[in-house]
């Protein structure tokens, strides 16, 4: 039998709740689902806690321990004290469904929000061609298992709840410089990922990129350098000279449902 | 039967707590608070000085003065010329450089994250609540001006050329042959990192390759988008170790310039 570690876990619905202190039996290489499922089967079985794959790769299992947003799946009980305490609540930037589990649904309808995929269409099927390097950007972000772990840390919405039209936080504004830096997206979202998608809220903290827990560097590879397109579409100098002038001709920016522009 | 059940409320878990967290996060932001404070305290007195900014004999100018463009800069240290009369050094020497270098590093990706932590305390540290009432970010004046950091950039270029040349005229000696000294190396040293620092810049890694689609199609451009990057990934570092370098060049020029203690020559 392994020693016991005394968990404290916010229970309830709806907003209203406490943390709860438990004891629970620990052994050897667990994490911390292990304990909770443990906790599950022997003392409370009403603790509703959402997972799937327990290999950190489905993103389920969000929570905040000891007040840092990780996974429950690949958080191991031998990086605490044996005599601490853990503290286990729920994601705070969204609506408490029960226990443990939170409500993503924003970041759902945030996602349809963003236009989609714009292939050239005089390319037909099966003739594109695309070279590695042209997709190696992109594809850091496709590591993505959308835990939401950013979405929960970003103060902008976390400290400011009023903010959520406004922006769309850490994962979705990566999923805009993931198509803007495809090599066969056609449309222009640089104007829409600062008007409706809110990117000039980002103060570049870096807290999104401290917690993902698939290490990608989402400051700066996605949004410091869309931060960058936008300054050249938006507040280049020389650029606003050239359209003033003619010189350029303005990009399609697509309109988002909704969106400033429609 | 089926009992009906409400739908949750959708609300928020109300924890009041600010963090939950137990690890020293306030340790970060305040060391950086501490070391900007004292740095920019430090560059302030200089700046404002007026005195011990150029070693004739040697042809040492910390990069504080240069370029040296009050008409009270001492004989020898102008490399553009005096551009207007004497003026108190309440106006530093330097006018035309020091906007651009500030504004630079206000502007910097890096040090805005440094000070919006440390300082404004937006987030001080992640999942730690912050404490103000309502949040804009960058989107309103002033802080929409952050977008304005590439052209700064271009600047700054200008002026590491200058600061490099800088570095050229302290191989001089004495008499003005080849010779160098101990601030030599230090200032040559300081203009290396100021360089790997510049070009590490993210608007540098966007304007050399990052704004492009297509990769494959430039290749030299990839080679050079590639490199910076990789200097890229050391910016906070080089930010920091430039803070250093720069009072390190700025303390020895004065020490020697006010004959406190005496440069160490190695040739001439
Ligand atoms: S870097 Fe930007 S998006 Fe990421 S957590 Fe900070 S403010 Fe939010
Ligand atoms: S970017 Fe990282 S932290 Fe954000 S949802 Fe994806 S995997 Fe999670
Ligand atoms: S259970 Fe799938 S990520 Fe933790
Ligand atoms: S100098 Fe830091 S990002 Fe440009």
């Amino acid at each position: 039998m392994g020693e016991k570690v005394t968990l404290k876990i916010w229970r309830g619905d709806a907003g209203q709740g406490e943390l709860t202190d438990y004891r629970v039996e620990v052994n050897e290489g667990e994490v911390i689902l292990d304990v909770l499922h443990r906790l599950q089967a022997t003392q409370a079985g009403d603790l509703a806690v959402r997972w799937n794959c327990k290999a950190g790769k489905c993103g389920s299992c969000s929570m905040e321990i000891n007040g840092r947003p990780r996974l429950a799946c690949m958080t191991r009980m031998s990086t605490f004290d044996p005599a601490e305490t853990i503290t286990l609540t729920p994601m705070r930037t969204f609506p408490v469904i029960r226990d443990l589990v939170t409500d993503v649904s924003f970041n759902y309808a945030k996602a349809r929000e963003i236009p989609s995929f714009t292939p050239d269409p005089s390319v037909k099927l099966g003739e594109f061609r695309m070279q590695q390097i042209d997709v190696n950007r992109s594809q850091e972000f496709r590591k993505c298992i959308e835990c939401f772990l950013c979405q929960d840390t970003c103060h902008v919405i976390r400290d400011h709840p009023e903010n959520e039209r406004a922006f769309a936080g850490p994962r979705f504004l990566m999923r805009i410089a993931e198509l803007e830096m495809h090599p066969a997206d056609t449309a222009d979202r640089r104007e829409i990922a600062q008007d409706d998608f809110g990117l000039g809220y980002c103060n570049i903290t870096k807290c999104c990129t401290e917690v993902c827990p698939e290490s990608i560097k989402i400051t700066d590879n996605a949004l410091i350098p869309m931060k960058e397109r936008v300054a050249g579409r938006k507040y280049d100098p020389l650029v606003w000279l050239g359209a003033k002038i003619g010189r350029r001709p303005r990009h399609d920016t697509p309109a988002v449902p909704g969106g400033k522009k429609s | 039967m089926t009992q009906a059940v409400d739908a949750p409320a959708k609300s928020r878990a109300q924890i009041s707590e600010r963090t939950l967290r137990k690890d020293p996060w306030r340790r970060a932001p305040a060391v950086t608070a501490t070391l900007l404070t004292i740095w920019v305290a430090y560059a302030t007195v200089h700046v404002f000085l007026g005195r011990w900014y150029w070693v004739p004999q040697y042809h040492y100018l910390t990069p504080f003065y240069s370029p040296c463009i009050s008409g009270s800069c001492a004989a020898g240290s102008s490399s553009l010329g005096q551009w207007f009369g004497k003026v108190p050094s309440i106006v530093p020497y330097a006018v035309v450089s020091l906007p651009f270098v500030l504004g630079f590093r206000l502007t910097c990706y890096y040090y805005r994250k440094a000070y919006y932590r440390a300082f404004w305390r937006a987030p001080a540290a992640c999942a730690v609540r912050e404490p103000h009432a309502s949040y804009s970010g960058e989107t309103r004046f002033p802080l929409i001006m952050q977008n304005l950091h590439r052209f700064f950039f271009y600047v700054v270029i200008l002026i590491s050329v200058l600061n490099t040349y800088d570095v050229v005229q302290a191989f001089r000696g004495p008499n003005g042959s080849f010779g160098f000294g101990l601030g030599t190396l230090i200032m040559g040293a300081n203009v290396v990192l100021l360089w790997a620092y510049t070009a590490s810049c993210h608007s540098c890694r966007h304007i050399t390759g990052g704004r492009l689609k297509h990769f494959s199609k430039h290749p030299v451009r990839y080679r050079i988008w590639t490199l910076v990057s990789k200097l890229n990934a050391k910016h906070m570092q080089l930010a920091w170790t430039t803070l250093g370098t720069l009072m390190l060049t700025d303390l020895y020029i004065l020490l020697v310039a006010s004959g406190t203690i005496s440069d160490l020559r190695f040739v001439n």
